[in-house]
């Protein structure tokens, strides 16, 4: 099938005219281009979106307490409760499968009034007491010293790691801030470590917040046994939609909140969030490949098309060559060959034009920086194989018909065209 | 080795029934030399196309080296014509982008013969006819009488069972025709049958036998004293 006469005779056959052929040959080079770039051009969407959410474990939820909205055991409705320290405990023995749970307290907030001193400055910025776990449900990068340790909870040490944003603020440009004490709403804390996130939705905000250790805030503030709001992330495994109800339920028990009053726990829940994000994308990249399919179809229909008028200019050389006694079915496995090689030829260099335009975006977005809502584009090798299999496919129907017209040609009529 | 009863062609014309073979009964043996006559319009080469399996009869029967051909598919059909028939055309009918050996090759090809054996065999009557040195030549680069030797070497490539040729010199001039003419005697001399359409006396005479169609059917059927091409060249 693939011996040497046969490819020289494609070849001889899609050279004898040049430049009908690169036209040809140009429908299905663009067709598979736009297909790839806007794969490409999703991926690249994508990317960026799922950077806005950062590295933050996406199988999380936080919860938060609100006025009960039902009486309940001879407590009234409009009650306000506040989640304790040991309901920690009890979520751990109660819940399994939760990988992470943190009880936060927080000061300050958004437009929150100036909070921090150091010296003659000052700043309004997000206190938060929690415990070392954090750093995995909310990921951060320690730039110098330290983060939280349990030795800080333990001893109820007054320390503080600073976002960047609040360094920059409060500190000389090449000062150190280790070991240097800022005050928070009039108590010192020493600072042991600065840190810089790198999610870029979060932006300014993510990197002015003070992390100090869970015990020693609520000793500070006067939060005693109190917690604010929780961060809970679920195993890799199982996922946290299906843990909530189970979670807001045992919240419920220990809190003697009615089971049925549904507004008295708060929770947003993150999983639930991205997975309307990746569906989102899931459509996205479905309304590419038709998009691009429906291209390549035009392109393929010009294959289709040349290869007729092709059988058509050549039908006495089939003819000739029927009389010589070629099978029917080596002229049909000519024709479709010659399609098939067209399709695929040109198709790779739309792959290759098209990875060099990604290439060419991305070394774009390398030298300007970041950009909102749009990363690093790119294809998958799965999607160019696809794309080559498609190919394959729709050469072959391309060919299909010519070659079916080609061996219906009786040789007698084809000697006959002069 | 062709013996053909009875046979019966016609064609369609729109509403009219054109009919062009009107029972032909003809016999040829071995290594004959046959010249077919005739005005256009005889029949002479609907007998041609039928005889080189081109086309099919109507009714009658074909029998070609004890084969009886008849209601051939395609594929039989072509498996056939490559092994028993070799075509000479009038308008040479080489296939123009590729070279005098790759046409001489090409029935070779088809019979599946691995390439070397191929070229050396093709080779071999690419000399027979005095073509070699123009073995990788483009059809384009020939001259007529070269392209008609071409397409004879080409015929006889397969070493078929009988030569058909339809107005081999109809298209050259009478030195060349009669070049074209010495070829196939000497091809004949060598044993092989061959048919010539044609409407040239002098080129029906350099044939031993000549059958006159007229209107359908055979008029005239006779032998005749072969006159030698060579004396002309």
């Amino acid at each position: 099938m693939f011996n040497k006469d046969r490819w020289r005779e494609i070849i001889e056959v899609l050279t004898t005219n040049v430049w009908r052929t690169i036209f040809t040959a140009f429908g299905v080079c663009w067709g598979i281009f736009i297909l790839i770039v806007l794969l490409a051009a999703g991926k690249g969407l994508e990317n960026g979106i799922k950077q806005d959410f950062g590295n933050i474990a996406t199988n999380t939820m936080f919860m938060w307490t609100r006025a009960t909205t039902k009486g309940y055991e001879g407590l009234p409705m409009g009650r306000r409760f506040e989640f304790k320290i040991n309901d920690v405990q009890a979520l751990r023995d109660n819940v399994p499968d939760l990988r992470f749970i943190s009880p936060r307290n927080q000061l300050g907030g958004f437009g929150g009034n100036n909070n921090v001193v150091r010296g003659i400055r000052t700043g309004a910025y997000n206190v938060y007491g929690d415990y070392p776990e954090i750093i995995n449900q909310d990921p951060m990068a320690v730039t110098a010293g330290r983060f939280l340790n349990y030795n800080d909870i333990n001893e109820k040490r007054k320390v503080a790691i600073i976002g960047q944003g609040v360094k920059n603020d409060l500190y000389d440009k090449d000062e150190d801030a280790l070991g240097t004490y800022i005050k928070i709403q009039g108590v010192n804390f020493m600072v042991i470590g600065t840190y810089k996130k790198n999610s870029s939705g979060g932006g300014e905000e993510g990197q002015k917040e003070i992390f100090v250790p869970f015990t020693s805030f609520s000793q500070a503030f006067n939060r005693g046994e109190d917690v604010g709001w929780m961060a809970i992330t679920a195993n890799d495994g199982s996922s946290i939609s299906q843990l909530k109800d189970k979670i807001v339920d045992v919240m419920k028990k220990r809190h003697k909140v009615h089971p049925e009053d549904t507004r008295a726990v708060g929770y947003f829940d993150l999983y639930e969030q991205y997975n309307r994000v990746e569906s989102l994308f899931g459509a996205l990249k479905g309304v590419a490949y038709i998009v691009g399919i429906m291209v390549l179809l035009s392109g393929i229909i010009g294959v289709s098309n040349i290869m007729l008028i092709v059988v058509k200019e050549r039908t006495k050389e089939i003819g000739i060559r029927r009389a010589l006694g070629e099978q029917p079915w080596s002229i049909k496995k000519q024709i479709l060959m010659e399609s098939i090689f067209l399709t695929l030829i040109s198709g790779m260099v739309g792959i290759i034009l098209g990875s060099l335009v990604i290439f060419g975006i991305n070394s774009l977005l390398d030298s300007i920086g970041p950009v909102d809502m749009f990363m690093s584009p790119s294809v998958s090798v799965g999607v160019v194989t696809g794309a080559l299999t498609i190919l394959m496919v729709s050469g072959l129907l391309a060919g299909f018909i010519p070659a079916q017209s080609a061996i219906r040609v009786r040789p007698i009529e084809a000697l006959r065209t002069e | 080795m062709i013996e053909i009863k009875d046979l019966h062609k016609s064609y369609k014309m729109g509403s009219n029934v054109l009919h062009v073979l009107k029972g032909i009964n003809f016999k040829v043996e071995e290594g004959e030399l046959v010249a077919i006559m005739g005005s256009s319009g005889s029949g002479k080469s609907t007998l041609l196309n039928i005889l080189g399996m081109l086309d099919g009869a109507d009714s009658g029967e074909y029998t070609l080296d004890g084969v009886p051909i008849k209601n051939l598919s395609e594929t039989k059909a072509a498996q056939y014509r490559n092994k028993f028939l070799g075509f000479i055309f009038q308008s040479f009918n080489l296939i123009n982008y590729k070279s005098a050996l790759e046409n001489v090759a090409l029935p070779l090809y088809y019979q599946k013969v691995p390439r070397k054996e191929r070229q050396e065999k093709a080779m071999k009557y690419l000399e027979r006819v005095g073509l070699k040195p123009w073995a990788d030549h483009l059809p384009s680069e020939l001259s007529g009488g070269q392209k008609q030797r071409v397409a004879i070497a080409r015929a006889m490539a397969a070493e078929p069972k009988v030569l058909l040729a339809d107005e081999p010199t109809g298209a050259l001039d009478s030195t060349t025709s009669y070049e074209v003419m010495d070829l196939i005697q000497k091809i004949n001399d060598d044993g092989n049958t061959i048919l010539v359409v044609t409407h040239e006396e002098d080129i029906a005479h350099m044939c031993k036998r000549i059958v006159h169609l007229k209107d359908g059917v055979i008029v005239e059927d006779k032998k005749v004293e072969q006159v030698r091409a060579e004396q002309y060249v």
